[in-house]
Parts: C-alpha cells; sequence; structure tokens
C-alpha cells in the first residue's frame, strides 16, 4: 500500500492539531474497536468558519484527511462547508488506497457532525433569543 | 539516514556468503540436476550436498527432505498434501488459531473440500495446551500441525510434547517451523514430527526456496504433477542457485547459531525492558520466556500501529504493525485476537524482529526514538487525553 506524496506530507506535518476552548460545533466519530477516531472542533464568526481543529486516533490516512478537512473548511461559510464531501478530502490529497477510503468518509461524517452540532447550538440560541424578544415585547404592553 | 532493519521476520537480508555460494550456480553451472551430462551431474552433486547439510541440520535423513519454493508450499504440500493421501482414513485436522496464513488458508480451503478442522485456541501468552490438542482428537482425525514459534509474538510452542501425543496415536504430525530453522536448536526427532516445514530467506538465505522434511513412510499426495524430480514428491526443475544458497545459509546457520541466539536474547531483553519502563502504557505480547531470541512485540496504549510504523519509518527504523490499517480486511492481527488481547491494543501493536546485523546501537536508537514519536501522537489522539487526564 503506497500514500499519495501529499498524504505523506499532511501526516509528517498535520495542520491545525488540537482542541478549541469554547467551540461552536463539535463533531465525533468513529470508535476504537474500528481503530479511528476522529473529533473535529470549529470556530464560527458571522457565518464563516473561522479556525477548525482536530484530534484523531489512527492511521497515516485518518490523520491526513483529519489534518486536510481541517484546511478545507476554514474561511468557509456554513453552507460551503457542508458542500465537502469525502471525495473532496480524498481529491485534495491526491488520492488514498482503495483500502484506506473509509478514513476520508470518517472525515466527512466529523465535519457533517461539527456543522449538525453548531447548527443545533444556533437554532436553540436563536430561539432562546425570539423568545427573549417576544417576552420584551409581551411586557412592553406591545 | 541511518537504517535499521526490525523486521527479519518477514525476511532477512541474504548472507554475502550464501550469495557467493550461488552465484557459479547461474551462469557457469548452469546444468539441469536431471540431465545425465557433466553439466547436469555437477548441479546435481550441488543440490544433493545442500540436502544432505539441511537434512543433518534437523536430525533428519537425505531423502526426507523435499525441497519446495518456500514456507507457503511446504505447509500447503505438507497439509493438503497428507489430506488428500489419508482421505479413507478419516477427514478431520487440528491445528491452532495462531497459525500462519499459509497453513488456516490451506485449512480453510479444505473445510470447503469436506474436511472438519479443528481450531485450538490459546492462552494470554500465545501457548497452545498438549492436553487441548489431546481432547480434540478423534477417530477421524488424520493430522495434526502447530507452528514451531509464532511469527509474530514470537511465542515457542511445545512441540516435543503435542509431537508425542500425536506419535502415541498414530496421526501424523506437522510443524511451521519457518521462523525457528536455523534460529533455535531444532531436531525432527526429538520434536516428534512428521513433517516440518523451512523457509531460505527466513535464516539468511535467498527468497523462492524452502524444505519440507517428510518422515520416511509418511505418504502425501503431491500437488506438482510433472517431472519425476524429488522422487515424485514434487516436479519442477530444481531452483539449483535457490537451493545452493540454502544449503549454505544452513552451514552457517550450525556455525554461528549458538553465538546469535545469545547476542539477539541480550538485545531482545534490552528493547523490551527500554519499552515497559521507557513508555507509559505499554505491554508486551507473547510469552515473557518461551519465546523467540529476536522478536519483540508490544502493544502502545492510545496510539494506532500504522502511524507509530510510518513514523519510525520517516526515522530510518523498519517494523512492522498488527494493527487492522494496515490490512486489507481491516481486521486487526487473529494472533493478537487469539491471546485475548482487545481490538484497541491490537491496533496499538508493534512488532520489531532483530536479526544478526542488529547493533546494540540501532535498539539505543530506537529506545530514543519512540517516545517522542508515541508522545507527538499521543498529544494528537483523543483518546489520551480522556483515559489519562
Amino acid at each position: 500500500m503506497e500514500y499519495s506524496e501529499k498524504v505523506m506530507e499532511h501526516f509528517r506535518n498535520p495542520r491545525n492539531v488540537g482542541e478549541i476552548e469554547n467551540p461552536d460545533g463539535v463533531g465525533r466519530v468513529g470508535n476504537p474497536v474500528c481503530g479511528d477516531i476522529m473529533e473535529l472542533y470549529i470556530k464560527v464568526k458571522d457565518g464563516v468558519i473561522t479556525d477548525a481543529k482536530f484530534k484523531t486516533f489512527g492511521c497515516g490516512a485518518a490523520i491526513a484527511t483529519s489534518s486536510m478537512v481541517t484546511e478545507l473548511v476554514k474561511n468557509r461559510t456554513i453552507d460551503e462547508a457542508l458542500k465537502i464531501s469525502n471525495r473532496a478530502v480524498t481529491e485534495a490529497l491526491g488520492g488514498l488506497p482503495p483500502i484506506k477510503m473509509h478514513c476520508s468518509v470518517l472525515a466527512e461524517g466529523a465535519l457533517k457532525k461539527a456543522l449538525d452540532d453548531y447548527r443545533g447550538r444556533i437554532s436553540v440560541l436563536t430561539s432562546g433569543e425570539q423568545a427573549k424578544k417576544l417576552l420584551t415585547a409581551v411586557n412592553s404592553g406591545v | 539516514m541511518k537504517r535499521i532493519y526490525l523486521d527479519n521476520a518477514a525476511t532477512t537480508p541474504t548472507d554475502e556468503r550464501v550469495l557467493e555460494a550461488m552465484l557459479p550456480f547461474f551462469s557457469e553451472m548452469y546444468g539441469n540436476p536431471s540431465s545425465l551430462h557433466a553439466f547436469g551431474q555437477e548441479a546435481k552433486y550441488a543440490i544433493e550436498e545442500a540436502r544432505y547439510i539441511a537434512a543433518q541440520f534437523i536430525g533428519a535423513r537425505q531423502e526426507e527432505i523435499v525441497f519446495t519454493s518456500g514456507g507457503t508450499e511446504s505447509n500447503n504440500t505438507a497439509i493438503k498434501g497428507v489430506a488428500y493421501a489419508r482421505r479413507d482414513k478419516g477427514n478431520h485436522i487440528i491445528t491452532s488459531k495462531i497459525e500462519h496464513h499459509a497453513v488456516l488458508e490451506p485449512c480453510h480451503f479444505l473445510e470447503k473440500q469436506g474436511f472438519e478442522v479443528t481450531y485450538i485456541p490459546v492462552d494470554q501468552f500465545g501457548l497452545v495446551d498438549p492436553a487441548d490438542v489431546k481432547k480434540a482428537i478423534t477417530g477421524k482425525t488424520i493430522l495434526i500441525s502447530v507452528m514451531h514459534a509464532n511469527n509474530e509474538i514470537g511465542t515457542i510452542e511445545p512441540i516435543a510434547e503435542i509431537g508425542k501425543i500425536s506419535r502415541d496415536k498414530g496421526i501424523y504430525f506437522h510443524t511451521d517451523a519457518v521462523q525457528t530453522c536455523g534460529h533455535v536448536p531444532v531436531d525432527v526427532s526429538e520434536l516428534s514430527v512428521d513433517l516440518f516445514s523451512a523457509s531460505g530467506h527466513k535464516l539468511y538465505g535467498p527468497k523462492g526456496v524452502g524444505i519440507l522434511y517428510i518422515r520416511k513412510g509418511v505418504r502425501i499426495l503431491p500437488f506438482m504433477h510433472g517431472g519425476d524430480q524429488e522422487q515424485g514428491r514434487r516436479a519442477s526443475t530444481h531452483n539449483v542457485p535457490g537451493i545452493v544458497g540454502f544449503g549454505k545459509a544452513v552451514e552457517l546457520a550450525r556455525e554461528e547459531m549458538a553465538k546469535e541466539m545469545e547476542q539477539l536474547t541480550m538485545l531482545r531483553d534490552k528493547m523490551i525492558k527500554g519499552i515497559l519502563t521507557g513508555i507509559e502504557y505499554a505491554r508486551l505480547n507473547g510469552h515473557p520466556k518461551e519465546r523467540l531470541p529476536n522478536n519483540v512485540n508490544v502493544s502502545i496504549s492510545y496510539v494506532e500501529g500504522e502511524s507509530m510504523l510510518l513514523n519510525l519509518d520517516m526515522e530510518g527504523i523498519a517494523c512492522s504493525t498488527g494493527s487492522a490499517c494496515t490490512s486489507s480486511s481491516l481486521e486487526p492481527s487473529h494472533v493478537l485476537a487469539a491471546t485475548g488481547l482487545s481490538h484497541e491494543l491490537a491496533h496499538g501493536s508493534l512488532r520489531f524482529t532483530l536479526g544478526k546485523l542488529t547493533s546494540e546501537e540501532d535498539i539505543d536508537y530506537t529506545l530514543t526514538r519512540l517516545p517522542v514519536i508515541i508522545g507527538k501522537l499521543r498529544a494528537m489522539s483523543p483518546l489520551y487525553k480522556k483515559e489519562v487526564k
């Protein structure tokens, strides 16, 4: 099995390793039994992903796809990030060996979960703010 | 960059003296040993000399040695050859759960052909209990095959005891000695084996050659049909340079094995101690004592084997792992699983197998690099922070 030069480059020097304190979204996928676990953290400002970090337990491909997905989502809007597929991650890495394709699926999964997590928090927040507005309006006798 | 080869269980470098012995048999003494003329006869003499050395080395008779293309062929011939030759006597085979694929796959194949196979479990150290083998024997058992030492975890099996049980019951007994022949003393009579496989490239000989010892009187059905080479037990023109190389490798092993065992045991123990004391959450796989002199197999918690292997490779250090991530099946090592090791720890396993070219500096260097690599990967691991903090 051979990895592309790009995969090895990201494996050697993974980008954005670590956690974000007070993240706006977290995606956690995989389990130790299957051999890969990824955690993806995102920070969002005005609908744009300003920072992304990861922690991964897994093989060379798992680390490289995690690293690449953090690079791909930075400075993207939420809608743009939602369109990033496992194929886009694989292509950006110059391909993956067939038996390692599941790593890119895992990376996409971690991203989708982080985005879902973010949207979940926003909707709670939004509904909270709307309720507050409504309450203020009621109190002021509108 | 300095390169350190710690994967001698996968293959060993061909000893220069072996290569030198082989070279004349490519374009000077190129005759076919089956030819009656002088060209053929000098080649024939060379392979018979190699056969004599090999036979002597394992305590066998010359005519009991069949040259093959390697360990896989020897194992296939032994298992399928006995199964088909004795089909009228029974259809049951006993083997262990930790055999090499070159034994397990022929067994799986035979299961599809109507044979029944019992796979004996092992304990946490990878040892087969001879009592379990005895219990598994039925009136239909025609063959028992248990490896001499395991290629992944290095555990040396109680072959002589199993051999005695087989002999008492009159059942053929095969051992895959690919990891032991040339590395620890082997004697087919002491081990009470009827069939014994060894490979050239695991003992500083060339690739593409091996032997199958078949005790006199043991009948097998050959699966290479053609000329009457090897007394009709294995057709095909002899691989003369390979066979000569095998003979030379065994000759060198005979002279140098004892010293090598001593040196490797010292380095092995230093490495095991260095890893277990220098790295937190590391454990030894395999048996602490009944172990090949060159085998170090450890599991490192919270990190995955392939990423450790690749990082070591970037530092010039070659080893192997039982992690699923390096296998096409995505299943971790069947051997580690059979010892009861969790998936997580099997994923984090590393095997270092030392050889006669391994120096103490090589071990020291590896022991300084490994903790750094593990530290880097643990810093990246979501498992480490949760379990440890």
